[in-house]
């Protein structure tokens, strides 16, 4: 797709030119012989540089005047890019060379800058002047045909722009990396970027030289500007178009789920979006939504499925269940957020049921990934009611623990009935002085102290 | 309101008065009255050299925040802008000379570039047709900013992230003009020391500079001994531990911009000045927060018993003389008001369960236990949605103290945090991995260690009360920044040869040619002065152990600190982060 492309200055070792006096004189030698140029002894340029251009200005300038006119037609797309200097007389240096021939010039000026020595401001010029009559069209036709070609003097934002287009235009692949190298160069980095989302060919083909010269860095700057996309159908597609990146294995898979996440959001919202508007679900007018769910982190988006869509079957992009296997959720996090989503709702019998395994026996048991400890916290914090709490503070291994818990959040029973387990009358002595004489508690320990069996 | 600035070993208050000159000249040469339209960046940074009233006496008679639209009306001769050289600035100038009504009393305008002038921003304002309107254009030099008696600060928000992330070195360049000014005025350092890329940078860049200006060399006997530079990456630990002194405190839980710190409303004092100027701030600020209790006890018997001698004046002399120390008692007590109001709200975020699990994390991590398993507090706080920032620092707390995270492990913390916080931010986690904040760990061992073990970066008995070592300003841990400050001026740096070479970068020595006759003749038992330079920032802990070197007894150097930025591990991590402000709104 992309080869080394020839570029102005690089090409300079086609003339390998032996140092001689006799540049000067010999300009019109090489005039004719344009043909057999590598064969000519080129010289160098110690003469008098200023006299021998002015000298060729003179020569040709009766023919100039003429040659002003028909350039004006040859460069019709020159409105289109103003800052191209428009050259209202016909006293053109260029024009002047077109006359001539123009490897004549370019061979010239190649063979100067070669020499590293002695190149006279006034022959940079030239050069410029010659090369700055170029449009973008012409250029990327002179690229295509390998001949010489600049692309300094498209300075301008819109130039290089211009040019750029006019390269995709040409569908030729060399011709739109050269052009690409070239913007990488010489534009900071978000502007060429937030171009390039508009422009999906050249996107494609800077990516893919990217790829070639192993720059992982700009890659993920270029999915950083997902985030000047508004519109999330847009932001969705501009993320897709980041998936064919050659991302380190680990960001692929990250982009992935950003693409997908979003993906599902949008289905998600204009679903939900118009079940609550229709009135048909009682969860949306019980609690109606706060916020779209557009652009949350993947456990926002499972906390708002556990809320809203718990119970559905594994199929649907709404799912919980769905959504824990897609995105690779860990059990720890995934319970985490079930669990904070059903107690919101006060859901308790989803609660219990997220703890509660069979085994093979059949028999019940309640198991968590998590120590119950911290999902007692959790429930207290969605004042779940003591019968609730008691129920998983029962289930706190360490027995002190469990004690404190208990009493942190008022579960006399849990109290009493650990003391009573681990027969300590003293205790129970202490905590009948904590409790109010008319209460049921009170009733209990008295019960459990009085039954002299026990003790 | 600079007094302070002399009372320390060196007069920085020669550094305030040069640019305050400077500023005046500036004011003077747009003869008439003014009007300053400021960048509102830069007032802070002013502040700390100027009050309005140096700016009234040089007939400057109104100030406006820069903005879009039409400049607000003011009968002055001058309009100057005070601005930082930014390009999206000059869109805004240009804005307000093209609507400023030309048939009413016409204006002049001029443009104070802080801190220096840019062809860039010339250039835009001639594209946008109004270069010409500007009488004058200059620049106004501010890169080292007198901060406090023994402190300087660039203010340079995005130092580090500049050089480490962006490998853009322009704040590099700041740094040495700032030394060469610093030198200009208080003589040549004839030693030079340095740990680290940039340090290595700036050093070449001085002695390049001095070689340009060799012609014009000060005749001022050196103030400096010696200076040392510090790349922040060759200690990335420090900032992101809890600081535990009371400044450093006030700095995390509060945050100090500019040398202001703002409390919370409904507290009286809501926006405070924090500097040595207030002399029981100075006494307990560098102090750990566990000391400062006693300290202010201590102080309230004082001033009340000053305040009891009133009884005992009985000739008309005595009461004369309490009357006469009345205001000196009265701003004390109200200092002392304040501060323990301060210490208040900071004892009850450090006596709470999450301070206290936090810190215990952190000095697991810097004491090396299981640092390369998952931790099951950061887990935890993963899993509430703490601060992002705040997981950010522990994550990269446990990296830096194993030397790297197993690739395992990293993956781990990376596919929690994007998934609890949005994948958006896996561009931030990209950069910790590129300044080394993160990393996986390679093939090569965890030399932590190591260097905990040779640079005595943990002290198991740190006495917060009455420090004997700089471990006391993180209770235990010892900042390796200042320990290579203090192993560089006794015994050397030779004797940590090993250590040095596990830290990034080059460790190097250069030396300054001083003129002749300007040798410094040591007196007896005097001490060197060393001026140590953080590239990237500094914490107000770190300040706080150089100043108990300072104090020591048989130190034998005093400090004087300079950085391109006061940090905490907050507002470091913040700078690093990738959030461009689309994701903001």
């Amino acid at each position: 797709m992309w080869r080394e492309h020839k570029h102005v200055f690089s090409i300079s070792n086609v003339f390998k030119l032996k140092e001689s006096k006799r540049a000067v004189n010999s300009i019109r030698s090489l005039v004719e012989e344009e043909d057999e140029e590598d064969d000519v002894e080129k010289v160098s340029w110690s003469g008098e540089p200023v006299g021998s251009i002015s000298w060729s200005v003179k020569e040709t300038e009766s023919s100039i005047r003429s040659t002003g006119e028909v350039r004006d037609q040859s460069f019709p797309k020159i409105h289109t890019a103003p800052s191209l200097p428009k050259n209202s007389s016909g006293y053109s240096l260029s024009s002047l060379f077109k006359e001539h021939s123009e490897k004549l010039l370019t061979s010239l000026i190649l063979y100067l800058l070669d020499c590293r020595w002695s190149v006279h401001d006034d022959v940079i010029l030239l050069w410029q002047d010659y090369v700055s009559d170029w449009t973008p069209e012409e250029t990327v036709k002179r690229m295509q045909q390998g001949k010489v070609y600049s692309l300094e003097k498209f300075r301008s934002l819109q130039d290089k722009l211009l040019l750029l287009d006019e390269a995709v235009n040409a569908h030729d692949g060399n011709v739109i990396t050269a052009v690409l190298i070239y913007l990488k160069k010489s534009l900071s980095k978000e502007i060429l970027f937030r171009e390039l989302i508009t422009r999906e060919i050249a996107l494609r083909h800077y990516i893919h030289y990217l790829k070639e010269i192993g720059e992982q860095k700009l890659l993920l700057m270029q999915y950083r500007d997902h985030l000047n996309v508004r519109d999330e159908n847009k932001r969705r597609d501009f993320l897709k178009n980041c998936l064919s990146f050659p991302f380190s294995p680990d960001d692929a898979t990250h982009v992935q789920d950003h693409y997908t996440l979003l993906e599902r959001q949008i289905i998600i919202e204009a679903n939900d979006k118009q079940v609550e508007s229709s009135g048909q679900a009682d969860i949306f007018k019980k609690y109606p939504r706060k916020a779209s769910i557009l652009n949350m982190p993947i456990i926002t988006t499972l906390y708002y499925s556990c809320f809203y869509h718990y119970g559905e079957s594994d199929g649907t992009f709404s799912s919980p269940a769905n959504i824990r296997k897609t995105f690779r959720i860990s059990d720890k996090q995934f319970l985490l957020t079930c669990l904070g989503a059903r107690a919101k709702l006060k859901a308790w019998f989803d609660v219990d049921a997220l703890f509660t395994t069979k085994n093979w026996l059949g028999y019940t048991k309640k198991r968590s990934p998590i120590g119950f400890h911290r999902i007692v916290d959790i429930l207290q914090k969605n004042n779940a009611p003591v019968q609730v709490l008691q129920d998983y503070v029962n289930l706190v291994e360490d027995v002190e623990q469990k004690i404190s818990l208990a009493q942190k959040y008022k579960c006399h029973d849990v109290i009493i009935n650990t003391y009573r387990d681990l027969k300590d009358r003293q205790q129970l002595i202490v905590y009948r002085g904590k409790v109010e004489r008319s209460s049921s508690e009170y009733r209990k320990i008295e019960e459990i102290l009085s039954n002299s069996v026990r003790w | 309101m600079s007094a302070h600035l002399s009372y320390g070993r060196v007069n920085l208050n020669i550094l305030r008065e040069a640019a305050r000159k400077e500023l005046r000249e500036f004011l003077d040469k747009c003869g008439g009255s003014k009007a300053i339209v400021w960048d509102e960046y830069l007032t802070g940074p002013f502040g700390l050299i100027a009050q309005y009233s140096l700016l009234k006496e040089h007939e400057v008679e109104k100030m406006f925040t820069l903005k879009g639209g039409r400049l607000p009306a003011a009968d002055v001769k001058n309009i100057i802008f005070f601005v930082r050289p930014r390009l999206e600035l000059m869109d805004i100038i240009a804005e307000n000379v093209i609507s400023e009504d030309k048939m009413h009393s016409p204006r002049d305008f001029h443009i104070l570039f802080v801190p220096r002038r840019s062809m860039l921003c010339e250039q835009r304002l001639k594209e946008q047709g109004v270069l010409g309107s500007f009488i004058n254009i200059d620049e106004y030099i501010l890169d080292l900013i007198p901060y406090d008696g023994d402190l300087l600060s660039m203010e340079s928000e995005g130092a580090f992230r500049e050089c480490y992330l962006e490998s853009d070195q322009t704040s590099l360049y700041h740094t040495a003009k700032g030394l060469m000014t610093l030198q200009a005025l208080y003589g040549t350092i004839p030693q030079i020391f340095g740990k680290g890329e940039c340090a290595r940078h700036v050093a070449n860049m001085m002695l390049r500079m001095k070689r340009e200006f060799a012609g014009s060399q000060t005749q001022i006997l050196p103030v400096f001994d010696s200076l040392l530079l510090l790349d922040r990456n060759v200690d990335l630990l420090t900032p992101l531990a809890t600081q535990l002194t009371y400044e450093g405190l006030i700095d995390e839980v509060y945050g100090i911009t500019n040398g202001f710190c703002r409390f919370l409303p409904p507290e009286k004092f809501s926006k405070m000045q924090l500097n040595s100027a207030e002399e029981l701030y100075a006494e307990i600020r560098d102090k750990n927060f566990n000391g400062v209790g006693a300290a202010l006890s201590k102080k309230a018997k004082i001033i009340s018993a000053a305040f009891e001698e009133r009884h005992s004046a009985k000739t008309v002399g005595e009461i004369k003389q309490f009357v006469s120390q009345l205001p000196h008692m009265q701003a004390a007590r109200s200092s002392l008001a304040n501060h323990t109001s301060i210490a208040e709200l900071i004892k009850d975020i450090t006596t709470s369960e999450a301070f206290f699990d936090n810190l215990t994390v952190e000095q697991e991590f810097m004491t090396g236990v299981d640092t390369d398993k998952v931790n099951t507090y950061i887990e935890d706080c993963i899993a509430q949605k703490d601060p992002l920032i705040k997981i950010l620092r522990l994550v990269c707390m446990q990296s830096v103290c194993n030397n790297g995270l197993k690739q395992k492990l990293l993956d781990y913390y990376k596919r929690e945090i994007l998934q609890t916080y949005g994948y958006e931010h896996m561009l931030t986690l990209n950069n910790l991995e590129k300044t080394g904040l993160l990393k996986p760990q390679t093939s090569t061992r965890n030399n932590y260690p190591t260097i905990r073990k040779t640079l005595k970066l943990w002290m198991e008995d740190a006495n917060e009360q009455n420090p004997n070592d700089i471990s006391y300003v993180y209770s235990g841990y010892a900042p390796l920044s200042i320990r290579l400050t203090q192993v560089l001026a006794r015994p050397g740096w030779r004797s940590i040869e090993e250590v040095l070479k596990m830290l990034p970068g080059p460790h190097f020595e250069e030396r300054q040619q001083l003129p002749a006759g300007l040798h410094k003749k040591r007196q007896q038992g005097e001490n060197r002065t060393t001026l140590v330079f953080f590239l990237g920032g500094v914490t107000y802990a770190e300040i706080a152990a150089l100043r108990f070197l300072s104090q020591m007894e048989d130190g034998g150097t005093e400090y004087i600190i300079a950085t391109t930025k006061l940090i905490n591990g907050t507002s470091w991590i913040k700078s690093l982060m990738d959030r461009p402000e689309a994701q903001a709104s």
